[in-house]
């Protein structure tokens, strides 16, 4: 089936994801990886491709590889090595990119998606490292080069062409973003950079076994860019061939302001990189011990988390998927949990509506929200052992979110405690009926709302504290059957 | 005080040390020797009187504290191609005018840790790219035994300027005989370590798998104090070996009892000029005289050496000298439309015609279609080459040989023939493929009086004894201590 209404073709589609990954430093040299800095600040003469200065491999970038290759099925090459890619740009410090040519340091491997309810596999066909180049800044009469970027290490994974519409793609994109934070091996954060896609398509008609002639869709950059690029994509190649022209094997740039793609070069024009294996550094050599130590350290992938979650704590899937959707969130979710491990539901509850209402209202993400997981629990475990109502919880989590110190303390500071003495709350209830002797004598009469209207008063009167379930009690005791 | 400049180190450091001459005093000889002589030899590009007056003095204090640097307050004068930090390390090229190095090369560092005084900049072919320093953007040196003559190359400078007793000692770099045959063609002793010894780092990379500071001396003493104290594992360089350094001063013995010197069948087929194998010969008699047993070896690819090594080098180059574009640093060419109109008019004025012919016989040799019938041929007949010395100090300890077929020659001679040029590597670009050290001593002039080096070879991380064999041969055969007719 066909994704875009584009019927009469079968698309396919393959991604080459571009990741920055989390290290310190640079691949081949000691400057930050710290993004927004002042342009220039992060550079030295490795990264500036000086005469002279000779790259050093960064462990970390080749562990933090290898890692997301293992959480992603990949096998991983014992004996991997580097290449230059050779080609002119003013981005690149040394006119050559160091990369992974013939032997990257994973292999195969896949990404599981779902979309319209229909569940697949998308093979990975390899991950290879390399570094990143600089940033060209254009401006009304000069252009200028921030090099800060240069160096950053860069994780390419190239997807199988097993994509057959732009919905897939984003699912897919979205799927590998989540595995990959989940890895804690890159933040993924499209505004920063760090994470950009190329994408591979072609139309075939169906019953065609072989592919149709590839374009190759450059500059995209958010996962809305990419469904907008495929999309678009899409329709000018469906529109071409049905006009009887021949897609010419290309590549386009995909504009995201004017939405379209336009053509940068053509076969013709395309680079003879000249690859060849990179003196400056050693092969690598992955030991197996390394490898199965590394893999017996890997985090839980998202979906193993989220069956979890229903197997474990008895949630329902739409909550395990909320709360597994990112690692960090339910992480914060199980350090609440261990708490008050008797309330799964609670817990989730207070998650999924207050936490995240509160960070998506902030636009921070969960490592700056205010409010320790062990904090909420403490707060959680308040309002389930009734010591203050639901209310009252929402407003001491309030109180939390600017500071206030810990739940226990506020209820103790400002007397929020539950009422919940009989002999104190049917003197409030008393003088409830006594004020408002109308409304009794409308529920006597049978009017249900004004149960609810006295229930207020009895709060208003214990300022919020009484126990609304035991006060509802006593004023139908009092009042009789309504 | 005057006649310093003659000296060689270690007799530098004997006069320093019982407070006969200070730094200062060295330094000072030196630069009434340049002034003097340099002008009809050409060795320097540029030489940073006050900077190394000031460094002398520095050492001079430094001493009077008490301390104790292997070097402290030795003049060293380094080829263009090394970074100095704060002095321009332009690689006789015009691409690089303006260039000044941000920081010291490791093994510039070590020498500097050490209390070594850079003296300055001596000329060299362009990138190191030439074996007669012709290939220079900026001036033609001669040779100090005949100034019709080219001092050799690449290092030809540094080879000269020690020759003529403009220096103490010098640096070269050798990618394929650029430390051993200019030594050899303007007398003083040039050690090419093994590959990974001594630190790349800091130095402009003409073929990365293939390049190696060395050391270019009055004395084969000197050439193992300076490898001393520049080898051994750097973290800025990866092809830089952990292994530890020997003590080299313990293998400086008299004598060659026990050591099994191998002679290359392949390398005496008379190619040579007739008055460099008789010198090689007389020397290898006189180490039979020390002691020394001679074998018959065979490198049976050595006809393969030359092809290969054009083809590896001239590819590891035309990416290495990609980054010379005028964007970051260097001369930048005016009028361009946009950046590859940039990078066309930097390169094509930046450049010289044997770093062009060399970037674009590199960039065929990886062109698609090609990469596998040169680059990847050229690779396997490497090993192959390798595979030849392993075979080779099975049975020898050291190999002896000429460094080159021919003595200096006139300047001219060969610029035209390009092919003509390289023929002459013959003997010193194996050495390189192969990973392996070797060295070149003075061991005679020839009638027209030139001088002849002997090229001694050792295995990886075998310094050791070519610095016992070149040592034993100098004291016994004494070549060293002439002086070209200045």
């Amino acid at each position: 089936m066909n994704g875009s209404g584009m019927g009469k073709y079968l698309t396919t589609i393959g991604l080459e994801v571009h990741v920055q990954l989390k290290t310190q430093s640079k691949m081949f040299c000691g400057c930050s990886t710290d993004f927004g800095a002042p342009p220039n600040t992060h550079v030295c003469p490795v990264c500036l491709g000086y005469p002279g200065a000779l790259p050093v491999m960064n462990r970390d970038a080749i562990r933090l590889t290898v890692i997301s290759g293992l959480m992603l099925g990949c096998r991983i090459n014992p004996y991997s090595k580097f290449d230059r890619k050779n080609y002119f740009y003013p981005d690149m410090p040394k006119n050559y990119q160091i990369t992974q040519y013939d032997l990257p340091l994973c292999l195969g491997g896949g990404v599981e998606i779902e979309v319209g309810g229909r569940a697949k596999t998308i093979g990975i066909t390899r991950i290879h490292l390399e570094e990143d180049v600089a940033k060209n800044l254009h401006y009304a009469t000069w252009s200028g080069v921030d090099f800060n970027r240069a160096g950053v290490p860069l994780m390419e994974i190239v997807s199988e062409p097993d994509l057959e519409s732009p919905e897939e793609a984003s699912a897919y994109l979205l799927a590998l973003r989540q595995i990959l934070t989940y890895a804690g091996v890159s933040d993924c954060n499209l505004e920063e950079g760090n994470m950009r896609c190329d994408a591979n398509c072609s139309l075939r008609l169906p019953g065609r076994t072989a592919l149709g002639t590839k374009v190759e869709i450059k500059n995209i950059n958010t996962v809305k860019g990419v469904h907008g690029a495929l999309a678009y994509e899409e329709i000018r190649q469906a529109r071409a061939l049905d006009a009887g022209q021949t897609i010419i094997q290309e590549t386009r740039r995909w504009d995201a302001d004017q939405e379209n793609t336009s053509s940068m070069r053509t076969k013709e024009d395309a680079h003879d990189y000249r690859y060849f294996p990179e003196p400056d550094l050693m092969p690598v050599a992955l030991p197996a011990e390394q490898v199965a130590a590394w893999k017996a350290a890997l985090p839980e992938l998202p979906k193993a988390r989220r069956e979890r979650f229903v197997a474990q704590y008895g949630l329902p899937e739409y909550d395990a998927q909320v709360l597994a959707a990112e690692r960090a969130v339910a992480d914060y979710f199980e350090a609440a949990l261990r708490v008050i491990p008797r309330a799964p539901k609670a817990v989730s509850n207070w998650v999924m509506t207050d936490v995240l209402r509160v960070l998506s209202e902030r636009t921070i993400d969960i490592g700056r929200f205010p409010i320790a997981a062990e904090a909420l629990a403490e707060l959680i475990d308040l309002a389930e052992t009734k010591v203050i109502n639901s209310n009252t919880a929402r407003d001491v989590f309030a109180l939390m979110l600017d500071g206030g110190g810990r739940a226990g303390d506020i209820v103790k500071a400002r007397g929020l405690a539950q009422v919940s003495d009989t002999a104190a709350i049917e003197k409030v209830v008393d003088q409830a009926i006594a004020e408002n002797a109308k409304s009794a004598e409308d529920y006597r009469n049978g009017k249900a709302v004004a149960l609810k209207f006295l229930v207020g008063q009895v709060m208003r009167l214990s300022k919020g504290k009484a126990n609304p379930q035991m006060a509802t009690e006593m004023l139908v005791a009092r009042l009789g059957k309504g | 005080m005057s006649g310093l400049h003659t000296l060689g180190v270690h007799e530098v450091l004997e006069r320093l040390n019982r407070r006969e001459c200070s730094s200062e005093d060295v330094v000072r000889d030196l630069l009434g020797a340049i002034g003097r002589i340099d002008g009809t030899i050409d060795g320097y590009l540029s030489v940073g009187a006050e900077d190394a007056l000031a460094q002398a003095r520095a050492a001079d204090d430094a001493r009077r504290q008490g301390a104790t640097g292997r070097l402290l307050g030795v003049p060293i004068a380094v080829k263009d191609v090394l970074n100095v930090k704060g002095q321009p390390c332009g690689c006789a090229s015009r691409i690089l005018q303006g260039y000044v190095s941000p920081y010291d090369a490791t093994a510039v560092a070590r020498l500097r840790a050490e209390g070594a005084v850079f003296l300055g900049r001596t000329n060299m072919d362009e990138f190191a790219m030439g074996s007669s320093t012709e290939n220079s953007a900026f001036k033609v040196t001669r040779n100090p035994w005949n100034r019709d003559c080219v001092p050799g190359g690449s290092s030809g400078g540094s080879a000269a300027v020690v020759a003529a007793d403009e220096a103490i000692a010098a640096l070269g770099s050798d990618t394929g005989g650029s430390v051993r045959q200019p030594a050899s063609f303007c007398g003083c002793v040039g050690l090419k370590p093994s590959y990974g010894r001594i630190s790349r780092y800091g130095l402009t990379a003409f073929a990365s798998s293939l390049d190696q500071i060395g050391p270019m001396t009055k004395s084969v003493r000197d050439a193992a104090l300076l490898l001393q104290v520049m080898a051994g594992h750097d973290p800025h360089d990866s092809s830089c070996l952990p292994d530890p350094v020997p003590d080299y001063a313990a293998s400086l013995v008299p004598d060659l009892k026990g050591i099994r010197l191998g002679l290359p069948r392949e390398y005496f087929v008379g190619g040579s000029d007739p008055e460099v194998e008789r010198a090689i010969r007389a020397a290898i008699e006189v180490c039979r005289g020390l002691g020394a047993q001679i074998v018959d070896v065979s490198l049976p690819h050595t006809p393969y050496a030359i092809a290969t090594y054009y083809v590896i080098a001239t590819a590891e180059a035309s990416a290495n000298l990609a980054r010379f574009d005028g964007v970051r640093y260097g001369t930048r060419a005016t009028g361009a439309e946009d950046p590859i109109d940039l990078y066309k008019r930097t390169r094509e004025q930046g450049f010289g015609a044997e770093v062009k012919r060399r970037i674009i016989l590199g960039t065929y040799v990886l062109s698609s279609g090609y990469h596998d019938a040169y680059y990847l041929r050229a690779q396997k007949v490497r090993t192959l080459i390798r595979r030849d010395f392993e075979q080779a100090f099975r049975a020898c300890d050291a190999i002896v040989a000429p460094v080159a077929p021919t003595p200096a020659y006139p300047i001219g001679e060969k610029g035209g023939d390009p092919l003509q040029m390289y023929l002459g590597d013959i003997f010193t670009v194996p050495v390189n493929l192969a990973g392996i050290c070797g060295m070149s001593v003075p061991c005679g002039l020839t009638t027209r009086q030139l001088p002849v080096g002997l090229q001694i070879l050792g295995p990886a991380l075998g310094e050791g004894n070519v610095l016992r064999v070149g040592h034993a041969y100098e004291q016994a055969g004494g070549w060293n201590k002439r002086r070209p007719p200045l």
